[in-house]
């Protein structure tokens, strides 16, 4: 049984109708707004039309989905090049908000929006909280940092339209934070999911145990986690911890959003087309196979996206999800292309390194990873913070948790790392997204 | 019987030790005893004070991991074979001695130490069938505000 009341689990909110769209009529009307959309930025934006000339494809051309291909890709180089305002597709005048991305070397990328842009991007978060469950009773925590980032009003919208109770905390300021959840009686929240763990750390330093406040579900998203990760969250907190899949480029948080099954989050296809594609190759893969997400706006006005690379690596779902939702699935972002890192020619992902460590003492949230070469050899150190859990007054306990560490490591990467015990609060923390990485092999 | 002992998780680097205890001494704690168990990477500090319950709060407010185990305080007949005295009543037993170190302060001919027993209460109650003298909490706190 599919879409059963029984089966959601929760009350079906009207905001939710277009995820359950007949599959048909939905690809008809992906279609349509492909065609306007590819009309549109050939029409308005110089890069878009240079690069479909040069690949001698006209947006008439564009007759159904499967034509999808042979558009080209837009990266995100292409927005720092075209720094500010080099892709937007409507004048300036029509652009009612602006952000950018935390940029971390060199510019910020800049994203547009009309009031249009605006009113679908809340209406596709209204619909992702909706699909966590939230409803008008909640009262939201929202976490995620207000101002350039997208996260922060991408939610505080879609809270407004829902009718939730937002409280608009923003990043920072963990001890009142927790307060506020507290005090407050908040039910759901939403911040990175690093940052959430840090929070339940100070909240235990405080002596609130979280898992007897009213909270019960979380969104969380901005940086890829995993599924260990959402386990560790999930019992330390008392709450269903529900993904939500979103970049700034195509339009902040709410491109797709987990159900109540936590199958990885559905994409709002009506907004945004979905491909995965081979990352060396460019090719198109099957769904099942995982590449890299590809995403094509549908509707957006401001700044339309053709077939822009996330790199984030995936896989399309295609099977139908016990809620009855029509929208495919991606699996859960677990890495991205960016995040790759190359040690003596074997690339690995810093999420393959916190599953590893969870799965020895699930109590292990808080890791950094330094890269350093000697003798031009790469060397990787990871270092685990210990907690109350995990200590005790016996060296060889310690010793013992070191090496079952490094071995788990180690097994994972198949590659020799050296795992430093460091002492609680040693690693920064973040109020976004978290800094897994200290990449030292440039320095010498 | 039994008395508290702090253990605080320490990276091994230079000037790290000196932290805790200055923090201690800020707040009139006074640290009977200690010993560190290290390795080359981290190391574990072990204490005997004066107030174990504030001073966990404090520590643990500066962010220290801090885990409280039970120990025992044993005095040793400060003479040659006073310790093998002690640790052949444990002989044949199966209780394990993890580790042990001495306190700052003896009893006039008696030193103190105090023992990490994998089973203290079976320890004591064999200890003291042996007529080897197990010192009471209480007087361990007192001895420290003589001295």
């Amino acid at each position: 049984m599919i879409g059963t009341a029984e089966n959601v689990k929760q009350r079906f909110n009207p905001v939710s109708a277009p995820d359950y769209l007949p599959v048909p009529l939905l690809r008809d009307l992906q279609l349509t707004r492909l065609q306007s959309t590819v009309r549109r930025a050939f029409e308005n934006v110089d890069l878009t039309r240079e690069r479909m000339k040069k690949q001698g494809v006209r947006p008439e051309d564009i007759q159904s989905l499967d034509d999808l291909p042979r558009l080209p890709f837009t990266v995100k180089a292409d927005l720092r090049d075209t720094y500010p305002y080099g892709l937007f597709a409507c004048p300036l005048r029509d652009v009612v908000r602006l952000h950018a991305s935390s940029g971390t070397t060199g510019k910020p990328i800049v994203v547009a929006y009309t009031q249009d842009d605006l009113d679908v991007w809340t209406s596709v978060m209204a619909r992702a909280l909706a699909s966590y469950g939230i409803h008008r009773d909640d009262i939201f925590q929202n976490a995620h940092g207000y101002g350039l980032f997208t996260g922060g009003l991408g939610f505080h919208y879609g809270l407004e339209a829902l009718g939730v109770t937002v409280i608009p905390i923003s990043g920072g300021s963990t001890d009142r934070q927790v307060m506020i959840m507290k005090d407050f009686k908040v039910t759901a929240i939403c911040a990175t999911p690093s940052y959430f763990v840090h929070m339940l750390e100070r909240a235990s330093e405080m002596g609130v145990d979280v898992r007897e406040l009213p909270l019960r579900a979380g969104g969380f998203g901005a940086e890829p986690w995993s599924e260990s990760m959402r386990r560790h969250i999930e019992a330390a907190a008392g709450i269903k911890a529900y993904d939500c899949y979103g970049l700034s480029e195509i339009t902040g948080p709410g491109v797709g959003a987990e159900c109540w099954f936590q199958g990885g989050p559905h994409i709002f296809e009506d907004h945004f087309y979905p491909e995965i594609i081979d990352p060396e190759t460019g090719e198109n893969v099957p769904d099942g196979v995982e590449g890299e997400l590809v995403v094509t706006t549908l509707s957006k006005q401001a700044m339309p996206m053709i077939r822009f690379r996330t790199r984030d690596i995936t896989a399309l779902v295609a099977e139908p999800c016990p809620c009855g939702r029509t929208l495919r699935r991606i699996r859960r972002i677990g890495r991205r292309s960016d995040d790759m890192l190359i040690i003596r020619g074997v690339n690995l992902y810093p999420s393959q390194i916190e599953s590893a460590l969870l799965a020895v003492e699930g109590t292990l949230p808080h890791y950094q990873i330094i890269l350093t070469r000697e003798k031009g050899l790469d060397q990787v150190e990871v270092q685990v913070e210990v907690t109350p859990e995990v200590f005790g007054d016996r060296i060889r306990a310690l010793v013992d948790l070191k090496e079952k560490l490094t071995r788990a490591v180690e097994n994972t990467l198949g590659l020799r790392v050296s795992v430093s015990l460091v002492e609680p609060h040693s690693i920064q923390r973040s109020e976004g997204k978290a800094k897994r990485v200290i990449d030292r092999r440039t320095e010498s | 019987m039994k008395i508290q002992q702090l253990s605080v998780f320490l990276e091994n680097q230079p000037g790290q030790i000196v932290k805790p205890c200055r923090l201690l001494a800020s707040e009139g704690i006074n640290i009977r005893t200690l010993s560190v168990a290290d390795t080359k990477q981290f190391g574990i500090l072990r204490m005997i004070v004066s107030d174990w319950r504030r001073a966990t709060q404090l520590l643990q407010d500066a962010g220290y991991v801090v885990n409280v185990t039970e120990v025992v305080a044993i005095e040793v007949p400060d003479e040659p074979g006073g310790l093998s005295r002690v640790l052949e009543v444990l002989e044949n037993s199966p209780i394990n001695v993890e580790y042990m170190y001495s306190f700052a302060f003896g009893c006039r001919d008696t030193a103190v130490m105090i023992f990490r027993f994998d089973q203290s209460d079976a320890a004591i109650k064999l200890l003291q069938a042996a007529g080897i003298s197990v010192v009471e909490s209480v007087e361990i706190y007192s001895r420290a505000g003589q001295t």
